[in-house]
């Protein structure tokens, strides 16, 4: 019973937090607020894991899968908001928002957070492509926040990429109901997520085939996979920095938790395609590709988005490898860039308050000029590149063993990918972070507590990984197939 | 019965392909917006004949929705708009109508293959019919998108698409959430709108033109 209300409250806090910011005029009381409501939602989510889970209805259930996502997805959620809180206030004095965008970013942000956790703990795949949309919607406003020329560029670009991929999501959720109605019979228990999985098997083979095609491309999309990629570079570029946070370190997993959803699905049908090879194609395509774009940008939170780009794929491969070993790792890997890659979007953000610049070559020197932040970037970015002793190098070196003994030649591809993007981050860092200071050099507001924590967290778990910790990723490994 | 039914319900979708056919060749603006109207009627009347044969009742609020807001609604707007902004010129396109013509043509030849195929062992026929319309409609709607190169075109291009989901949501027998889901979609084409025109008033763009969009990669110095 207990467990049903903090189900609930995962859901209601944001939603009802997002109203009475909506009214709120004063942006520093709001900052708090969000604060407050995102440590609410996240403590809420923590006690799913030891309280007993509310039975699955016809909307809404907790698994043991879709719990590490909604944990995960209110942690960043929480400390993104506190970001947010100490880093916007900036922003007004800067002049490139007003009060009342803020007010407006502040409520969008606790809807955003609502529909990422409705789509997590849908049952129903119908509700799921609603909360996404949703998701997408309040991100798209935020990333044209700003309102400048490129900001709404990226703002459109994304929306109308955005929208195509879910309108083929969508027909790809119908034609999914089309191939259950003459086995669960007409109405809701045909897009309930318990039933489907339960009777897989009796499904029309071809059009869950074809239903997966645009399930693939659709939410393939939304995780940012090349060759659907285009939107995501500009969308982290120009939005708010807490922002790119967000969509790199938990929009990205939500529409990876709908793929993985749907590739259950497709897998419990013994006579469709194999998910695999598909997943596996984009997943390295993606890491190649964005691997070699990471060496001509000149933008960091641009650079940063393409090592998302690449970090997706390398997730899309280890889940399309499958097996308890490469579904261990790629949620590892998931885990591990999110903390990671929201650290380093944190540490960016405060990077371009002092340098007043988006652009590499004018920053120089921070672990001269500021060294617990350009320290801090030091050690995010080396976690990022694959760098022992970080948790990113432990998921990564399992991704490239279990490719090795699975399938040498991909490996190989793989590997390459690793080294490539390990190469192109090195070089733009030691740009970043050596040298001597030199361009401006505004105060720094953000605080550097959450880049820190994330830090502790991806190394703590690199050198030690809690037993607990393990054998939870074992059994949704498991799950996984 | 049957096979009025079937055939009123054949009808009405094999139309909505047609208008998709005759929106790719509109080189005028507001001829394709009217011509979008009439699609988003056509839609209203298929998803009400589903509403009817199926017994669905839910489906009417679905009917009511493309009728009202996307077949009067949204083209209204639209037309203030490029009268506002003084877009009525031909619309660009970035190949020749003869060769979207043709595309479009391959594209439909393949849905009706894909889905008739896939739904040989179904044994609702109109279901059967309806996905392989849908199919089609969704992906002229796609090859509108990506051979045009304004914005409104764009919109009109997804608003087309959105209506061979729309018909493909009826057309699954008692399928669930179809009003919701016909709502967010509003919502979406709703925001669709008022972006194109906060994009070009507030921000006074000198162009609504997408093939601007392509020079940003980000890299400008």
């Amino acid at each position: 019973m207990i467990g049903a209300n903090a189900l609930f409250a995962v859901l209601l806090l944001p939603v009802s937090a997002a109203f009475l910011l909506a009214l709120l005029p004063d942006y520093r009381t709001s900052a708090w607020i969000n604060v407050a409501t995102s440590f609410l939602t996240l403590l809420s989510a923590a006690s799913l894991l030891v309280l007993e889970r509310p039975e699955a209805g016809i909307y809404l259930h907790v698994d043991d899968l879709n719990i590490v996502f909604i944990v995960l997805n209110t942690f960043v959620g929480f400390t993104a908001a506190f970001f947010s809180a100490s880093y916007i206030g900036h922003e007004i004095e800067t002049g490139r928002v007003t009060p009342a965008n803020l007010r407006f970013y502040h409520a969008m942000y606790q809807l955003m957070m609502f529909g990422m956790n409705l789509a997590l703990v849908s049952n129903n795949i119908g509700l799921m492509w609603v909360a996404i949309e949703l998701a997408t919607l309040t991100t798209v406003l935020m990333v044209g926040l700003y309102r400048t020329h490129e900001a709404l560029e990226a703002a459109w670009k994304y929306f109308i990429l955005g929208s195509v991929g879910i309108a083929l999501a969508l027909f790809g959720t119908i034609l999914v109901y089309v191939a259950a109605q003459p086995v669960l019979g007409e109405g809701m228990p045909a897009m309930v997520w318990t039933n489907l999985i339960g009777a897989a098997d009796r499904f029309d083979p071809a059009m869950l085939n074809v239903a997966f095609v645009f399930l693939l491309v659709g939410y393939g999309t939304k995780v940012g996979l090349a060759p659907f990629h285009a939107w995501l570079p500009d969308a982290h570029a120009e939005g708010p920095t807490p922002i790119s946070a967000v969509l790199s370190g938990l929009l990205l997993n939500v529409a990876l938790y709908a793929l993985l959803r749907f590739k259950l699905l497709i897998a419990a049908n013994a006579a469709a395609l194999a998910p695999g090879p598909l997943m596996i194609g984009l997943g390295l395509l993606s890491l190649v590709f964005a691997a070699s774009m990471l060496y001509r940008r000149r933008d960091i939170k641009r650079l940063f988005a393409y090592s998302s780009i690449e970090h997706m794929g390398i997730i899309v491969f280890a889940f399309g490898m499958g097996g308890p070993l490469a579904n261990f790792a790629g949620l590892l890997h998931m885990v591990m860039h999110s903390l990671t890659k929201s650290a380093i979007f944190f540490a960016v953000g405060n990077v371009t308050q002092i340098k007043g610049t988006q652009k590499l070559d004018r920053i120089t020197g921070l672990t001269q000029s500021h060294p617990a932040l350009g320290w801090g970037l030091v050690l995010a970015v080396l976690s990022i590149a694959g760098m022992p002793p970080s948790g990113v190098f432990m998921s990564e070196f399992l991704v490239v063993t279990t490719s090795f003994s699975r399938m040498p030649v991909l490996a190989l591809i793989l590997v390459f990918g690793l080294l490539l993007a390990f190469g192109a981050l090195l070089l733009r860092l030691t740009g970043i972070a050596f040298g001597t200071p030199t361009g401006e050099d505004h105060p720094m507001t953000g605080s550097l507590v959450p880049l820190w924590l994330h830090l502790a967290l991806v190394y703590l778990i690199g050198l030690a990984m809690p037993t607990p910790m393990v054998e939870w990723f074992q059994t949704v490994a498991a799950i996984l197939g | 019965m049957q096979g009025y039914a079937f055939d009123i319900a054949h009808l009405l979708a094999g139309s909505l392909v047609l208008v998709s056919f005759m929106m790719i060749y509109q080189d005028r603006l507001y001829a394709l917006l009217n011509t979008f109207a009439l699609q988003a009627v056509l839609l209203s009347l298929a998803v009400a004949w589903q509403a009817y044969i199926q017994g669905a009742h839910h489906l009417y609020a679905s009917a009511a929705i493309a009728l009202v807001f996307k077949g009067i609604i949204v083209p209204w707007a639209l037309h203030r708009i490029v009268r506002r902004l003084g877009i009525d010129r031909e619309v660009e396109t970035v190949t020749g109508v003869v060769p979207t013509m043709l595309a479009g043509m391959g594209l439909v030849a393949l849905s009706i293959l894909l889905m008739l195929q896939l739904t040989q062992s179904a044994e609702n026929a109109i279901a059967r019919e309806d996905l392989a319309f849908a199919l089609s409609v969704i992906l002229l709607g796609m090859l509108m998108m990506v051979t045009r190169r304004t914005a409104v075109t764009q919109v009109v291009g997804f608003m087309s698409l959105e209506n061979g989901l729309i018909l493909a949501a009826a057309g699954a027998q008692g399928m669930p959430l179809v009003v919701e889901i016909s709502v967010a979609f509003s919502v979406l084409i709703a925001m669709i709108v008022i972006g194109v025109f906060l994009f070009r008033i507030r921000e006074r763009f000198d162009s609504v033109d997408l093939e601007a969009l392509d020079d940003f990669r980000g890299e400008r110095q």
